[in-house]
């Protein structure tokens, strides 16, 4: 099993980003990296002009490429975006919106976890149009993700499961960023740039909940399957989706890849991760079929 | 004894709660009975929850309801508002809108969300006591009060009158 | 009848006012109200409206389509969840049960379901559920090409001016909602509820199930409403309230201390007043959301719009009667539909 970098789902500085993927390309021993603007057009143009750089950089370092499109497409900079990627014979692209699937027109492009691929039929009929490789929505039980699975190695495509960071819940048409500030999204001046791992709401109680980022919703809590990872991989499952988030994330690579290679233990890889995401809060429960915020230790997950 | 004859009053303020109840006791062992053998799809839609235990509140009525759906052991008794008997879920509006709601002419969401309908303890089966209610066509509380003949449908009018003046 | 004799309906009119059904009296009573289309699901994950004590069985799915049917109007069928690895042939199952019955069209969303439809029973008819997040001419467009789409319910995110442009680049008729629920977040991406409750809107057809909500009454008439231990909103005593989902919750935020509906507040869509708008940019059919509600709500409302959508034919303007009564929050907005300042 593969351990795969996902793309950045905040607003992170140009900068920031080019300094995060030159450390990823030297440093995190991943095999594939996702980049591309998934939840704010509005966001996009601010690293395309590194993208090319960025690209070159962790292709040297070994590293294969995929560039993802939206998973939200209604407006016009939004089709054009989608309909470029989609035009792209190299890199490779991940689509999230049905939008890109009629621009790629069945070339061989990889599924993203926004285009809903939950079961075996949608996995045969978007392989026969070209897919390649599917990343399954984050809230998929073990028992489904199993199945899945398989038939991703009877259909010759790749199966790929978020095994850390936020859980991506829900996206709108309406910017929730924006809201909060009292803005519009047209006018939202960027304010998500302002939390770089999303906005917290907690209950009228005092309970955090969720995170804001942008159109999107997230979980207050970390997705971290370390336990899990050789059920996992047991199940056929190709590749380990990471999530970048606002924390040392070479480090959290290193422990997923340590995990996988079965260098260490789940409580050890547990207890090292723990450390790097000080103060933040883990959860396991959609694999479990459980509330996803729940965090469940799984006596037959352990192998 | 003609069925007519066990039809009370409506209820008075003085009256003893109590009194009230057990007088009222025979007559809705029949409606629940009768709802029962002419109504079976409803009882399909809570088969969950027909062993639960509703206490159903008219705000402005001396006593309350208490509902269990149980088609083989229907239960429907008035209980003092004083002493409530162990339940599942509690139901609590004035005694109009609740007529309304059992005979699907009002909305329940709608007159949740002005407040004018509470209800707490076990959602899911409050839920599903409105949709089972819903599916019947018709008017529970006419049907019940054809049972009773003609004074039957003399009572129903007053109290529709009297709850929706009130 | 056999299984592929699904009768190509007549859905030719414009102005075609498509309503809820969560029981078989709620269907009669649409259908008595004047309801062109009613649109129901049976009682299982199959639909995005598998609540407690709703929806159909066969039996009654049978019987409700020949009530319709004898009365000049159609039955829709929604499989508009997405099933999970493992479990796709109860969706196929509910298809065949769905063709015996004699529905007019099946409201789908996952490509799996859609492909085996347009497969198996290549006379059926398929709407694409807004679900399906079609939002973009490409995406309807790819939906249609693929597996013969003939309608696409639209998402409640686009301006008229956007359905205008929209309804030019695809080949296909247009459905939008009108009245009723306001969802904030893309139908078809939300695992909101799953996170609290281990139940999911798209795998399970449910949204802050019931049997996860509580509320709790304080002795000053405040009323708090929990989910799955949760809380997600508080009202005073006089305060109207909403349903008890995430997206229509109150939390702070660390600029935001004193409490606010960080999504939306509880309100429901009404377009009554932009029917004629609507019809212009090429809308075809007007959607009543509400299979939850009851037979009340879809009285009122179908007639409401009844008259409205006969008004309009006649050359005048929409009648409404006032359907504010019904609305969650007791709030009515036009949201997306009026101005992009929704967004």
């Amino acid at each position: 099993m593969e351990l795969t970098l996902g793309p950045i789902a905040y607003h992170w500085p140009a900068e920031r980003k080019r300094d995060f993927y030159a450390a990823i390309a030297d440093e995190a021993p991943v095999g594939t990296v996702y980049l591309g603007e998934v939840i704010c057009s509005k966001r996009a143009p601010f690293f395309e002009r590194e993208l090319p750089a960025t690209i070159d950089r962790l292709r040297r370092a070994g590293k294969r490429v995929v560039l993802c499109t939206l998973a939200e497409v209604m407006l016009p900079r939004e089709r054009q975006a989608t309909a470029g990627l989609a035009a792209l014979d190299d890199p490779e692209i991940e689509i999230n919106n049905a939008a890109g699937l009629l621009a790629r027109e069945g070339r061989p492009h990889r599924i993203g976890p926004f285009l809903n691929a939950y079961n075996e039929a949608t996995m045969a009929w978007l392989a026969e149009q070209g897919a390649t490789h599917v990343c399954l929505p984050t809230e998929m039980p073990s028992e489904a993700i199993a199945i899945a699975a398989q038939a991703g190695r009877d259909l010759g495509v790749g199966v790929e499961v978020q095994v850390f960071g936020r859980a991506p819940l829900a996206v709108s048409a309406r910017c929730y960023h924006a809201r909060a500030h009292g803005r519009t999204k047209d006018n939202c001046q960027f304010i998500c740039e302002a939390d770089p791992d999303g906005m917290p709401l907690t209950t009228r109680d005092g309970q955090p909940i969720l995170r804001v980022n942008g159109i999107q919703t997230q979980s207050e809590s970390y997705v971290e399957l370390l336990q899990e990872l050789p059920a996992i991989a047991a199940m056929g499952v190709s590749h380990a989706r990471l999530l970048p988030q606002d924390v040392d994330m070479v480090a959290v690579c290193g422990v997923f890849a340590d995990r996988i290679a079965g260098r260490i233990e789940a409580a050890e890889a547990q207890g090292r991760l723990a450390e790097v995401c000080s103060g933040r809060g883990f959860s396991n429960g959609f694999f479990h079929g459980a509330a996803g915020y729940r965090r469940i230790q799984a006596a037959a997950a352990t192998g | 004894m003609t069925e007519t004859h066990m039809i009370p009053a409506p209820p008075r303020r003085l009256m003893p709660a109590g009194l009230i109840c057990a007088a009222l006791r025979p007559i809705l062992d029949r409606v629940v009975r009768r709802i029962a053998r002419h109504h079976p799809d409803m009882f399909a839609r809570i088969a969950p929850y027909q062993r639960a235990d509703f206490v159903i509140v008219p705000a402005e009525l001396p006593f309350a309801l208490h509902l269990r759906p149980d088609p083989k052991a229907p239960l429907l008794r008035a209980v003092p508002r004083n002493r409530l008997p162990h339940h599942d879920a509690r139901i609590e509006g004035r005694f109009h809108l609740l007529l309304e709601l059992v005979d699907g002419e009002s909305d329940g969401d709608a007159a949740f969300f002005a407040r004018d309908l509470v209800i707490s303890g076990n959602t899911e089966a409050v839920v599903s006591l409105r949709n089972a209610l819903d599916d019947v066509d018709g008017s529970i509380a006419q049907e019940t009060a054809d049972l009773f003949g003609p004074p039957g449908r003399a009572i129903l009018a007053v109290l529709r009158r009297r709850s929706k003046r009130q | 009848m056999t299984d592929t004799e699904m009768t190509d309906t007549d859905f030719s009119t414009a102005g075609e006012l498509v309503c809820p059904a969560g029981t078989p009296a709620a269907l009669r009573t649409a259908v008595d109200a004047g309801a062109d289309t009613v649109y129901c699901g049976f009682r299982d994950a199959t639909n995005a409206r598998n609540f407690p004590g709703l929806n159909f069985t066969p039996e009654e799915l049978q019987s409700s389509v020949a009530y319709a049917h004898a009365r000049g109007a159609r039955v829709l069928l929604a499989l508009n969840t997405y099933p999970p690895a493992g479990k796709v042939a109860l969706w196929r199952d509910a298809a065949a049960i769905g063709m015996r019955s004699g529905v007019d069209a099946f409201i789908v969303a996952d490509m799996g379901v859609a492909r085996h439809i347009a497969e198996t029973h290549p006379g059926a008819r398929l709407h694409l559920s807004v679900q399906a997040a079609a939002s973009s001419p490409e995406a309807i467009r790819y939906y249609c090409q693929n597996f013969g789409v003939r309608r696409v319910v639209l998402p409640r995110i686009l301006t008229i001016p956007e359905i205008r442009k929209i309804k030019s680049e695809i080949p296909c008729e247009i459905e939008t909602f009108v009245f009723g629920n306001h969802g904030l977040m893309v139908e078809g991406r939300c695992s909101l509820t799953n996170w609290l409750t281990g139940l999911s809107t798209n795998m399970d057809g449910v949204c802050s199930p019931a049997a996860d909500v509580t509320y709790e009454r304080a002795a000053d008439g405040s009323m708090r409403s929990r989910l799955a231990g949760f809380t997600i909103d508080s009202f005073a005593p006089d305060e109207n309230a909403g349903y008890p989902t995430i997206c229509k919750g109150r939390y702070t935020a660390p600029h935001r201390t004193e409490g606010f509906y960080a999504f939306e507040e509880p309100i429901s869509l009404n377009l009554g007043r932009m029917l004629p708008d609507l019809m212009a940019a090429g809308v075809h059919a007007f959607k009543i959301e509400g299979r939850q509600r009851s037979k009340s709500y879809v009285r009122s409302v179908v007639r409401a719009f009844r008259r409205a959508v006969d008004s309009i034919r006649a050359g005048g303007e929409p009648d409404l009667a006032d359907l504010v009564a019904l609305t969650e929050g007791q709030k009515e907005t036009q949201g997306a539909f009026q101005t992009k300042k929704w967004r």
